[in-house]
C-alpha cells in the first residue's frame, strides 16, 4: 500500500487535515503514537463508568466550515449548549448568567446597574468584532515576507479591511491589542466578581497575568467562536471532546483515509529539500510525497527534521516561540453534585462554566506564585460538570467534574511535577471547598494532569495547550513564524497543520482545514504542465 | 429568575390566561383575559390600567441636571418647564437614535426620565465627560412603580381619588396624594387617549392599586396586558423600541439604525436653525436636514378596506381582522410596471377594530412618504404573498379630542370616537404621545 499523504499526529487538526485530503481523493494515512486518537481531545474512562475529558473539555471556535464541508453531523457531531456561567464569590456572593440578556442584566445589577449595562454593550461589541474578524480566521493569512502578487494583494486587503472597520470596532480591536484584560475591565466595570469573570478569559492557558498587555488578545481570541450562532458561547460535545475526535476519525474513514495508532514517527524522510516519507521508531519507513506534521512547531521543525537543514531565521523564530505551559487539570469523579450554600442544590449552576476566580486581585496573586515557579496557592479554576447535561458521562446520580487549573508552571522552582501531583490536587479540592463546603467528601476519584503530563502524553511542548502562546507576536502572519505561516515548510512536500499554525488553539480545526487547502492548491500547481 | 414589579401580588391573581412573558426581565402578562378585544376596548371606551413598571427610571438632580439633559437629549429640554413632561429621544454622535423616553420636570433641579433599556452608565459617563456642574444621576427603577391609567373615564376615576389632577394639561404633571401615598401624576400615556401615568413609591404600590381598584369598579376599570397596549399605540402612531426601531448601540450596522428624522420625529428639530442647542447628534441631524440624506421616513399606512377584503375573498377565506396585531416585517412595494418593486416595509400592523380598517407603521423612501401616496403592502393569504393597496396617511391614525381636552370636574370624555385617519389634526407641538 502506498500513500499520497501521511499526517503525523492524530489530534483534531491532524484528523481534520486527513479528512480534507482523503475527501480530495488522496490516499491518506494518519499516524498516531498513542493507542487512542484525538491528541488532547480525548475522553477516557478512568474509573469504570466515569468518562473524563482528560485534557480539552469544551468547543466554541470549531470552524463551522469544517462541520459543513466534512459532513460531521452525519458522523455523529452533537454539541450540547453550555447555557450558564456561574461565578461564585466569597461570603455567598455569586453571579449566575444565562442565555437571556435581560435576565443577565438584572443578575449583574444586583451588584451594579452600570456593570449590567456595560456587560451587555461589551458582549454586543465583541460579537460584532468577532464577526468582522471571522473571515480572517478562515483563510490562509498573507505571507509578510513574500512579494508574490497574491500575498501583496492579501496584505492590501488586510489594510483595506482595517480602514473600513467601523470606528467603534477599530477602537475596541485596538484596546484588545494594546491593553491588558485588567485595564479593560477596570475601565468598564465596578464589581470585582464581574471584572474577574471577564478578565479570566485573558489568561486562559497563557503564562501571563491579567495585567499583562498581551492578555487582551488572549481574551478576544477566546470570544471569536460561537455555540451554534450564539456569539462567544461554548458547548460540550456529547461524550466529551474525545467523542468529537471520534466523529472526525469516522469522517476520515468514510473518505477512505486510514488511521494507524501505536505508530510513532521519529522523523521525516527528505532529500534535496524534498519530502519522501516518514521513519518510524521500529526503523521502518513509509513513503509519501506529502508529509504533514500535526504536532506543534517545536516538534515540526526541531525534532522531525534536522534544524540544520532549515533557514537560520526560521530556527531562531521557533527557538523564540513561547510554549510556556501554565495550566493543569484535575478531573474528579463525584458521588453527588457540589452545593453552593446560597443557592442550595441546583444542577443549573453547573450547566456551563463554573468560574472560580472572584477578583482580579485573586487572579494576580495566582499569577504571582507562578512567576516564582510555584503552583498557585489559590488557583483560578475553570470547571465543568458535563454529566449534568450529558448523563452518559457518569453512572446515574454521580458526576464528573473537569477542572482547568491555573497556574501550574511547567518549570517548577522546586521539585518536579511528579512530587507535586497530589499537592496540586489537594489545593484544587481546598479551593473548591471554599465555595462548595464539603466538596472533599464528594470525591470518589481524582485524576491529576500536570503540564509535564500534557507534554509527555499528548506531545505538546512544555504542556502548552494551544501549541504555542496566543500572543499577537505568535498569531496570524506570525504563527508559527513570519514567512512560514502558510502551512508550508522549507522542505517541499512537508507541511504543518497543528494548533501552532493559524488560526491557533482551542479546537478550531482551522489549521487542519487551511493546511489542506494549501496542500491541494500546491498539488494542483505542480500537476499543471 | 425574572424580577417582579411592585404590583405583582395584586396583578398575579387577575391573570386569567395564566400566560406571562418577560418585559426587560420582569414578569408581565401579555393579556389578563381570553378576550384581547375586551382589554383593547377598555382603553377606548372605559378606562384601562397597565403596570408599566418594567420601564427603567432615572432621576437627575442638581444644578447640572438641566445642562446635562440639554446636551444628552435631542429634543429641547429647555422647553419643558417645571410641572411639565416631554416625550424625547437621545442619539449617538452619528445622529442615530439610542432610545426614546419621557422626561418629567419635577422641580427646578430635578428631572425623572424613563427608558426602555438600561442607560445609567451611559448617562453617568456623559455627565463625567461633560463637566456640566453638580448633577446626581440615580437609577430609581425599582424605587417607583408606574401605572398607566388610560381611557375616556381615566379622569373621572382619578378625580375621585385626588382633586389635584383637575385641571391638568396634556403633558402636565403634578405631585399629589392618593390613598395616603405620595404619587406623581403626569397626563401622558402610550395609547393616544385621555390618560395619566402614576409614579407610585414601590412600598405603597399595593395600597394605591387597591384604592384605584375600588374606585375603578364603577368605571369598568380593566387591567390590560402589553398586547392591548401595543394595539392602541399603533393607532396613536407611537413607535416601539425593538419593534419599529432599535437602540443604535445594540445593532450591528447602520441599515438597522434610524435617525430621528427617519422615524418621523423631525418636529423635534423645527427650531434648529434658530437655536444654539449643543446636543449629541446635532451636527449629523442638521446635515441630514440640510442635505436631505434621510434614507427613509416612517409613515402611517391605511390599508384599502376593499382591496384587503378582495384578496381574501378571492381565496375563499375570511379576512383576518379580529385581534390581529403583528410585529413581523411586511414588505411594501412601489406601484409601478415592475412587479414586486420593493420599496420598504411595515414594522407594526394592526387590524384596527376602532378604525375598522387595517393600519400599519412603515418605513418608505422619501418619494413615497407624502400623505396620499399609494403603495402596495404584502399580506400572506393561505401562505402565499399578495399585494393590497395602502395609502400613506398622517399619524396619529386616531387622536380624540379628549386626549388633549381641558378637563373639568366630573366631565367624562366622549366615548364615541370620531374617526377620520386622513383628516387628523396637525401633530401637536407637545409631541405625538
Amino acid at each position: 500500500m502506498s500513500y499520497d499523504a501521511i499526517i503525523i499526529g492524530g489530534g483534531h487538526n491532524g484528523l481534520v487535515n486527513a479528512a480534507y485530503l482523503a475527501r480530495a481523493g488522496l490516499r491518506t494515512l494518519v499516524l498516531e503514537r498513542r493507542s487512542i486518537i484525538g491528541g488532547a481531545a480525548i475522553t477516557e474512562e478512568v474509573v469504570p463508568g466515569f468518562r473524563f475529558t482528560t485534557y480539552s473539555y469544551a468547543l466554541s471556535l470549531l470552524r463551522p466550515q469544517v462541520i459543513q464541508e466534512l459532513g460531521l453531523v452525519a458522523h455523529g457531531l452533537t454539541v450540547l449548549p453550555m447555557a450558564t456561567t456561574f461565578a461564585p464569590g466569597y461570603g455567598g456572593e455569586y453571579l449566575l448568567l444565562g442565555a437571556d440578556p435581560d435576565l443577565n442584566y438584572h443578575e449583574i445589577a444586583r451588584y451594579s446597574a452600570e456593570d449590567g449595562e456595560a456587560a451587555r454593550h461589551l458582549d454586543h461589541q465583541i460579537a460584532r468584532l468577532a464577526r468582522a474578524l471571522g473571515p480572517w480566521l478562515d483563510r490562509i493569512p498573507p505571507n509578510v515576507r513574500s512579494a508574490a502578487p497574491e500575498d501583496l494583494a492579501a496584505m492590501a486587503e488586510l489594510r483595506a479591511f482595517a480602514e473600513r472597520l467601523d470606528p467603534e470596532l477599530r477602537d475596541l480591536l485596538e484596546r484588545f491589542r494594546s491593553q491588558s484584560a485588567g485595564e479593560i475591565v477596570d475601565d468598564l466595570f465596578q464589581t470585582d466578581l464581574i471584572k474577574a469573570l471577564y478578565a479570566s478569559s485573558g489568561i486562559i492557558g497563557s503564562m501571563i497575568g491579567p495585567r499583562d498587555p498581551r492578555s487582551g488578545v488572549v481574551w478576544l481570541y477566546h470570544k471569536l467562536g460561537d455555540y451554534d450562532g450564539a456569539p462567544g458561547s461554548w458547548g460540550f460535545h456529547q461524550g466529551g471532546n474525545g467523542a468529537f475526535t471520534q466523529v472526525l476519525a469516522r469522517a476520515v474513514a468514510a473518505f477512505g483515509g486510514e488511521i494507524r495508532t501505536q505508530t510513532s514517527v521519529t522523523g521525516v524522510l527528505y532529500d534535496d529539500g524534498v519530502a519522501r516519507g516518514v521513519r518510524l521508531d521500529d526503523g521502518s519507513t513509509i513513503q509519501a510525497d506529502i508529509v504533514v506534521s500535526a504536532l506543534d512547531p517545536r516538534n515540526t521543525f526541531m525534532r522531525l527534521v534536522d534544524p540544520v537543514d532549515l533557514p537560520e531565521d526560521l530556527v531562531e523564530h521557533i527557538n523564540r516561540y513561547a510554549f510556556t505551559g501554565s495550566a493543569a487539570k484535575v478531573n474528579f469523579a463525584l458521588s453527588d453534585l457540589p452545593v453552593f450554600p446560597t443557592l442550595g442544590r441546583r444542577a443549573d449552576v453547573f450547566q456551563g462554566f463554573l468560574n472560580i476566580g472572584p477578583s482580579v486581585g485573586y487572579l494576580e496573586r495566582a499569577f504571582a506564585d507562578a512567576q516564582e515557579g510555584h503552583m498557585s496557592r489559590r488557583p483560578f479554576l475553570d470547571c465543568c460538570v458535563q454529566s449534568t447535561i450529558d448523563p452518559g458521562m457518569s453512572p446515574p446520580g454521580t458526576h464528573i467534574m473537569s477542572c482547568f487549573v491555573m497556574y501550574a508552571p511547567y518549570a517548577l522552582a522546586e521539585g518536579d511535577w511528579d512530587e507535586k501531583r497530589e499537592a496540586l490536587a489537594d489545593t484544587v479540592v481546598q479551593t473548591i471547598a471554599e465555595f462548595f463546603p464539603g466538596f472533599e467528601r464528594l470525591v470518589l476519584h481524582r485524576e491529576v494532569v500536570t503540564p509535564r503530563d500534557i507534554e509527555v502524553n499528548v506531545g505538546l511542548s512544555e504542556g502548552n495547550i494551544f501549541g504555542g502562546e496566543l500572543f499577537e507576536s505568535q498569531l496570524f502572519v506570525n504563527r508559527p513564524a513570519p514567512g512560514w505561516n502558510q502551512y508550508r515548510t522549507p522542505i517541499t512536500g512537508y507541511y504543518q497543520c497543528g494548533s501552532g499554525t493559524h488560526p491557533g488553539g482551542c479546537v478550531t480545526g482551522g489549521p487542519g482545514r487551511l493546511a489542506a487547502q494549501q496542500i491541494l492548491a500546491d498539488r494542483r500547481r505542480q500537476a499543471r504542465p | 429568575m425574572p424580577a417582579t414589579t411592585p404590583f405583582h401580588d395584586r396583578i398575579a391573581p387577575l391573570v386569567q390566561t395564566g400566560i406571562w412573558k418577560h418585559w426587560s426581565g420582569y414578569l408581565v402578562p401579555p393579556a389578563y383575559q381570553s378576550s384581547l378585544a375586551t382589554e383593547y376596548w377598555a382603553i377606548r371606551s372605559a378606562v384601562s390600567v397597565l403596570d408599566t413598571s418594567p420601564l427603567f427610571k432615572y432621576r437627575f438632580t442638581g444644578p447640572g441636571a438641566r445642562p446635562l439633559l440639554a446636551r444628552m437629549l435631542a429634543r429641547d429640554i429647555g422647553q419643558c418647564a417645571v410641572g411639565r413632561a416631554q416625550y424625547t429621544c437621545w442619539c449617538n454622535p452619528a445622529g442615530f437614535v439610542l432610545q426614546d423616553g419621557v422626561a418629567l420636570h419635577i422641580a427646578e433641579h430635578e428631572y425623572l426620565l424613563t427608558a426602555a433599556e438600561p442607560a445609567l452608565r451611559y448617562f453617568r459617563t456623559l455627565a463625567r465627560s461633560m463637566g456640566v456642574g453638580p448633577v446626581e444621576i440615580e437609577d430609581v427603577s425599582t424605587a417607583w412603580g408606574i401605572l398607566a391609567l388610560q381611557g375616556p373615564h381615566a379622569h373621572d376615576l382619578l378625580a375621585a381619588l385626588t382633586p389635584d389632577i383637575t385641571p391638568l394639561r396634556y403633558f402636565g404633571l403634578t405631585r399629589t396624594t392618593i390613598a395616603g401615598s405620595e404619587v406623581i401624576v403626569s397626563r401622558t400615556g402610550y395609547t393616544g387617549d385621555l390618560g395619566y401615568e402614576l409614579w407610585i413609591p414601590a412600598a405603597n404600590a399595593g395600597t394605591v392599586w387597591d384604592a384605584l381598584a375600588r374606585e375603578g369598579e364603577g368605571h369598568n376599570l380593566t387591567p390590560i396586558g402589553t398586547t392591548a397596549l401595543k394595539m392602541s399605540r399603533v393607532e396613536a402612531g407611537l413607535l416601539l423600541l425593538g419593534v419599529d426601531f432599535n437602540n443604535a448601540q445594540l445593532t450591528w450596522v447602520d441599515a438597522e439604525r434610524d435617525t430621528p428624522l427617519e422615524l418621523g420625529w423631525g418636529w423635534m428639530f423645527r427650531r434648529l436653525d434658530s437655536d444654539e442647542r449643543d446636543f449629541i447628534g446635532r451636527e449629523a441631524i442638521e446635515a441630514a436636514q440640510r442635505e436631505r440624506t434621510s434614507r427613509w421616513m416612517t409613515v402611517g399606512l391605511a390599508v384599502d378596506w376593499h382591496d384587503y377584503e378582495r384578496v381574501y375573498t378571492e381565496a375563499g377565506i375570511l379576512p383576518p381582522r379580529h385581534e390581529v396585531y403583528a410585529e413581523t416585517t411586511m414588505s411594501v412595494y412601489r406601484r409601478s410596471e415592475i412587479p414586486w418593486d420593493y420599496a420598504g416595509y411595515a414594522s407594526s400592523f394592526l387590524s384596527s377594530s376602532l378604525l375598522r380598517r387595517p393600519i400599519a407603521l412603515a418605513k418608505l423612501p422619501l418619494d413615497l412618504a407624502a400623505p396620499g401616496t399609494q403603495v402596495e403592502l404584502e399580506v400572506t393569504v393561505i401562505r402565499r404573498p399578495h399585494n393590497v393597496l395602502a395609502r400613506v396617511v398622517e399619524t396619529p391614525f386616531f387622536s380624540p379630542a379628549r386626549k388633549t381636552a381641558s378637563m373639568r370636574p366630573s366631565t367624562t370624555g366622549s366615548t364615541r370616537p370620531r374617526v377620520s385617519p386622513s383628516a387628523t389634526p396637525p401633530v401637536n407641538p407637545e409631541g405625538p404621545a
